[in-house]
C-alpha cells in the first residue's frame, strides 16, 4: 500500500466527505479498508447515517396565517 | 452562469407556467415549501426577524414580477433563493450591518469531534478510539424515532452557528442537493461540505449524549 493506514480520528474527520462521495478513489479505498477492520468506526458511521435519517424526520415551522394571506394578496394583485 | 447551475426541470417549468396563469394553489404551495427557509436565510443578513420578514416579502414580489422573465437557466429554487439573498444582503448593507462569514459559519466553535476521544501520539495506537462509540443498531426503533429524540435534534440544530444550521436544514431536513445549497447560500463546494460536516458531527454528538442517558435510566 502506498499510503499509511488511516487512524480512527482521521476517518471520523473525513466521514462527511466519504458519505458525500467526495473523496478521491485512493482515500475512499483507505476509509473502506479501515471500516472493514474497525468496529468503533463502523459504529460511528452507522451513528452518522442514523443522525441523517432522523434529522430527515423533522418538519419545517408553520408559517403564520397573516403572512400567507399577505403573500396571496400580493400574488393576486400582480397576476390579475 | 456558474457551472454548478442545473437547468430548470420540466416540473419547474410547469410550476412557472401555472404561476404565470395566476394559479393560487401552486403559489401557496411554493410559499409553504420555502417561506421558513427564506426567513432564516434573510435573517442571517439583516438585524431582526421583522426586517427579515420585510425582505422576504419584497423578495416574493420580485419573484412574482420576475416570473415572465424566468428563462429556466437555473432551477426555480436556485432562482428564487438568489432573489431572497440579494434582497436581504441589500437590506443588511443599508442597515450598515455586516456579519463576518466566519461568525455565521462558526469557525471559532469546535467541530463536534473531540480530540480527547482518540489516543494521543505518545500512546499505543495513536489516533485510535479510547472507547468505541455505542452501537445504535441495538436501540429499539420506536425509541430512536420518538418525539423526544426529534426534539433533541431540533434543539441541537438551533444551537448551531447560523450557516451550519442552515446547511444542515436544507440538506438533511428538506433534502436539497449540495448544488442547490451552495447556490442559495453562496458557498464553495468545500465550504458547504465543511459546514455540513461540523453540523452533522455536532448533532450526532448531542444525539449520542441523549441516547446514552436513556440507556443509563433503564
Amino acid at each position: 500500500m502506498s499510503a499509511q493506514p488511516m487512524t480512527c480520528h482521521e476517518v471520523v474527520e473525513i466521514i462527511t466527505d466519504y458519505l458525500e462521495e467526495a473523496l478521491p478513489p485512493e482515500d475512499r479505498r483507505r476509509v473502506e479498508e479501515h471500516l472493514a477492520v474497525c468496529d468503533g468506526c463502523t459504529a460511528y458511521v452507522e451513528q452518522m447515517r442514523a443522525t441523517i435519517r432522523l434529522t430527515g424526520m423533522l418538519t419545517e415551522e408553520q408559517i403564520p396565517e397573516d403572512q400567507k394571506r399577505q403573500l396571496l394578496d400580493a400574488f393576486r394583485t400582480w397576476t390579475r | 452562469m456558474s457551472n454548478a447551475d442545473v437547468l430548470a426541470s420540466p416540473s419547474d417549468l410547469d410550476i412557472v407556467e401555472r404561476l404565470r396563469a395566476g394559479d393560487e394553489t401552486t403559489f401557496m404551495m411554493l410559499v409553504e415549501q420555502n417561506q421558513a427557509a427564506m426567513l432564516r436565510i434573510a435573517r442571517m443578513y439583516v438585524s431582526s426577524g421583522a426586517v427579515a420578514e420585510e425582505a422576504v416579502q419584497e423578495a416574493w414580489l420580485g419573484i412574482i414580477k420576475g416570473l415572465d422573465g424566468f428563462e429556466g437557466r437555473s432551477s426555480l429554487r436556485t432562482w428564487m433563493f438568489r432573489i431572497v439573498a440579494n434582497v436581504a444582503k441589500t437590506r443588511g448593507q443599508r442597515e450598515g450591518r455586516s456579519v463576518p462569514f466566519s461568525s455565521l459559519a462558526g469557525d471559532d466553535v469546535g467541530s463536534g469531534v473531540d480530540p480527547e476521544w482518540f489516543r494521543a501520539a505518545t500512546e499505543r495506537f495513536p489516533g485510535g478510539w479510547r472507547a468505541f462509540p455505542d452501537d445504535w443498531r441495538g436501540i429499539p426503533e420506536d425509541r430512536l424515532i420518538g418525539n423526544e429524540t426529534l426534539q433533541r435534534i431540533g434543539s441541537a440544530i438551533d444551537l448551531l452557528p447560523p450557516m451550519q444550521a442552515e446547511v444542515l436544514r436544507l440538506r438533511d431536513v428538506l433534502g436539497w442537493t449540495s448544488e442547490e445549497v451552495r447556490n442559495a447560500l453562496d458557498l464553495s463546494e468545500t465550504n458547504q461540505r465543511v459546514l455540513l460536516h461540523r453540523a452533522r458531527s455536532r448533532v450526532r454528538r448531542e444525539l449520542d449524549t441523549y441516547l446514552s442517558e436513556g440507556r443509563d435510566d433503564r
